[in-house]
């Protein structure tokens, strides 16, 4: 693996699978009394969040305190595009308290590039999510929740597994790490969503879109809802909740088209009642709370594999 | 004023000849009374070169770049001439104001320095500035700009144009449909959908174009279109021009050389307004400027302090530095490429922009009796770009570590050496 990950297309299928295969050792972990690794005992992970997600942080916090890391929390909300301290500034700031992997949500496409390649850190960088070009790790914990669910009927891998992403595909970073790593892992991927919502340039992507959720769903093993967020509404890019709602949202009747298999993905946070009806989200399809627990098995294999090079995961005679 | 016999130079790359400066003009007859040779074999002489788009930052960002050092980064380029945008802190959109810069640049000395009259006060968009008064001050404002905003309400643009006519001016339109590049950060193509900056679409130049050609005509005016750089917006100036309207273009040697490619990087050094474009967008602008569509090259030199490039990509300033690698990116995708030759450098980097300003004194071929604005210029050098070695105030060069070809020698400001040996005097 590289040094850092700051996109799904930094992953071979080599880097992506052994990410797969140390997340299902350390998600199992998760089943024992004592759910701590010394793996990373000493080291120091930084969070370094310049926008509010609980979810992500927390996630993050878990999978680094699980492997005995140290972490900081570094709440930067403002950020530099208002007149708080550079993205620089923050940089060298944990420079100088010696992190070893920097975790980085931030607003501004590119960030997490910027801080690994301008000379500003050392460290391993993260991209926890950055504007509305990528997020790596919620890439892997859905292929993760895939595999677990779709690989033991397909010979292990997600070879030919058809995917559908549907939503507000254009903003959403989540879409296009997806996209990257499920292509690179062999899926086929569809992004379903009105033409407003589709990113120019979205046919060189090697997935295949449609307008047409109704027509997509039945034959999909995966059907992933994107979260739309409410202030697309005043950009015009759809005229009503009401109307995407009945056109690309998830509700029981379309749920009834679904393949017996298939299951329903969100990564959080949903808008109940907007893209997902309350139950399509609770139903036993629904695999989103496995999705979060996933999550912390997914990051503690990225950064045990980032930060903890090439020993292995567990010593000799452990019954891991 | 020191008397200069230039020995066996080039004037636009032709057989080589001499050319004697005395008493600041180009003198006709026996070299007497010469008190300093310049050696020029192998040198190419050219006219001195005209700016019609640089922001020399003062008066209010002198962080970034004050009209001296503006002045003497151009005079490095070989330009004799700039024009000053009017985007400065106050807003040049007052007759105080464009006297102040104008009277900065004759104290400079460097280069002789136009300013650009705001065509809205304050750069807003809503109410005419006092286009007249400026056009009567001792600035004699021609050309007109809200550069870096687009006139984007048709009524006030068709009103502008209409009203310069009285004194001959132009409206030199930044074209950017405010609605289509809301939070725009890159040209839009697959590239930014890839990298999740938000897309700079090309329609959002091309119909402000579009619409200003049908305006200019309407009203009988003069426009002049900065910065294309797109291939549809080359081709709508070339519909325009065939029908005999009155539309002039600039091109920018950024926009002849860099693609937007250069976007993966994230680095802010290539973030500029308007965008770094495709490959096939390069192709139709350098066809466009070897063709004449557009009619001239300008720098839209556009300094900007160290941190407001060395942050993340959204939170960073537009613009690039251009006034000292003008020539050499010309030379490179236009010369050396056999599009232009040297005469047709100097139409489209000094005659031409000094027509489209209005200025007497520069643009004029290399004549007897004709003021002695002159770059002396070294096809043969190369360089490789030291970005921490400008004469501007700022660094945002998107050329630093690239090798770039040719090299300027000489620079003569009517008779006077501004830059001998590639340095300032």
């Amino acid at each position: 693996m590289k040094r850092h990950l700051l996109s799904a297309a930094d992953l071979t299928r080599e880097d992506a699978e052994l990410v797969l295969s140390t997340a299902d050792e350390m998600r199992s972990l998760a089943d024992r009394p004592i759910k701590k690794l010394p793996a990373l005992r000493g080291r120091t992970v930084v969070n370094l969040f310049f926008e509010d997600s609980t979810r992500t942080r927390i996630s993050f916090e878990a999978a680094a305190k699980r492997l005995s890391a140290d972490v900081i929390n570094f709440s930067a909300k403002g950020s530099s595009l208002s007149k708080g301290e550079s993205l620089k500034d923050t940089a060298l700031t944990l420079e100088a308290m010696g992190a070893d992997a920097v975790v980085i949500r931030h607003g501004a496409s590119g960030a997490p590039h910027r801080l690994a390649h301008s000379g500003w850190v050392r460290s391993s960088v993260v991209n926890a999510g950055d504007g509305t070009h990528e997020h790596p790790t919620q890439a892997l914990l859905d292929a993760f929740t895939m595999w677990r669910h779709l690989g033991p009927r397909n010979g292990g891998t997600l070879d030919g597994q058809r995917i559908a992403i549907v939503g507000d595909v254009l903003h959403s970073r989540v879409a296009r790490s997806n996209a990257l790593l499920l292509r690179t892992l062999g899926a086929e991927v569809t992004l379903v969503a009105p033409p407003t919502l589709l990113p120019v340039g979205v046919d060189t992507w090697g997935v295949e879109t449609s307008y047409d959720l109704d027509g997509v769903i039945p034959k999909a093993d995966a059907v992933m809802m994107l979260r739309v967020q409410r202030e697309r509404m005043n950009g015009g890019f759809f005229p009503t909740a009401r109307e995407y709602s009945r056109r690309y949202g998830l509700d029981g009747r379309r749920m009834a088209t679904l393949q017996d298999h298939t299951i329903v993905m969100h990564p959080g946070p949903m808008v109940r009642g907007m893209e997902i009806t309350a139950d399509v989200a609770d139903s036993d399809r629904s695999v989103i709370v496995e999705q979060v627990t996933n999550g912390v098995a997914v990051r503690m294999a990225v950064l045990y594999l980032l930060l903890g090079g090439s020993e292995p995961a567990h010593t000799e005679g452990d019954d891991l | 004023m020191t008397t200069h016999l230039i020995k066996g130079v080039s004037v636009l790359g032709g057989t080589p000849t001499d050319l004697v400066i005395r008493d600041g003009v180009i003198a006709s007859g026996p070299a007497e009374g010469v008190e300093e040779v310049i050696e020029a074999e192998g040198l190419i002489a050219l006219p001195g070169l005209v700016d019609l788009h640089t922001h020399l930052r003062e008066p209010g960002r002198e962080d970034a770049e004050t009209v001296e050092t503006g002045t003497q980064a151009a005079a490095i380029g070989g330009f004799t001439a700039v024009h000053a945008m009017a985007n400065t802190e106050p807003v040049a959109d007052t007759a105080g104001v464009v006297e102040q810069v104008w009277r900065l640049g004759r104290e400079a000395g460097y280069c002789d320095v136009y300013p650009i009259g705001a065509v809205t006060v304050g750069l807003a968009g809503e109410k005419i500035a006092e286009l007249g008064a400026m056009a009567d001050s001792a600035a004699r404002v021609r050309v007109f700009s809200d550069d870096g905003h687009c006139v984007s309400d048709p009524l006030l643009m068709r009103r502008a144009l209409e009203y310069v006519k009285a004194f001959d001016g132009v409206i030199a339109q930044h074209s950017q449909e405010p609605r289509l590049t809301e939070g725009a950060q890159m040209n839009e193509g697959e590239l930014s959908g890839r990298l999740g900056l938000a897309g700079w679409p090309a329609v959002a130049e091309e119909a402000i174009i579009a619409r200003d050609c049908l305006l200019a005509a309407h009203v009988g005016s003069r426009l002049h279109v900065c910065h294309v750089s797109t291939a549809g917006s080359v081709e709508l100036i070339r519909q325009a021009k065939e029908k005999g309207w009155n539309v002039t273009a600039e091109v920018t040697p950024h926009h002849l050389l860099l693609t937007d490619e250069l976007a993966a990087t994230y680095d802010p050094l290539y973030k500029v307004n308007p965008p770094l474009r495709s490959a096939s967008d390069v192709e139709a602008l350098r066809a466009g400027l070897a063709d004449g569509t557009i009619d001239i090259v300008a720098t839209d030199h556009a300094p900007h302090p160290h941190e407001d490039k060395d942050c993340e990509w959204a939170a960073a300033a537009f613009g690039m530095l251009g006034l000292e690698t003008a020539l050499s990116v010309v030379q490179q995708t236009m010369v050396d490429t056999g599009l232009l030759d040297w005469a047709g450098v100097a139409e489209r980097m000094s005659y031409a922009p000094a027509r489209i300003g209005r200025l007497a004194d520069h643009g004029r071929p290399l004549e007897d009796g004709a003021p002695a604005n002159i770059v002396l210029y070294d096809p043969k050098a190369t360089r490789v770009v030291d970005g921490s070695e400008t004469a501007s105030l700022s660094r945002n060069t998107p050329y630093a570590g690239r090798e770039l070809p040719g090299r300027v020698v000489a620079t003569f400001l009517r008779g006077k050496a501004t830059v001998l040996d590639g340095k300032l005097q």
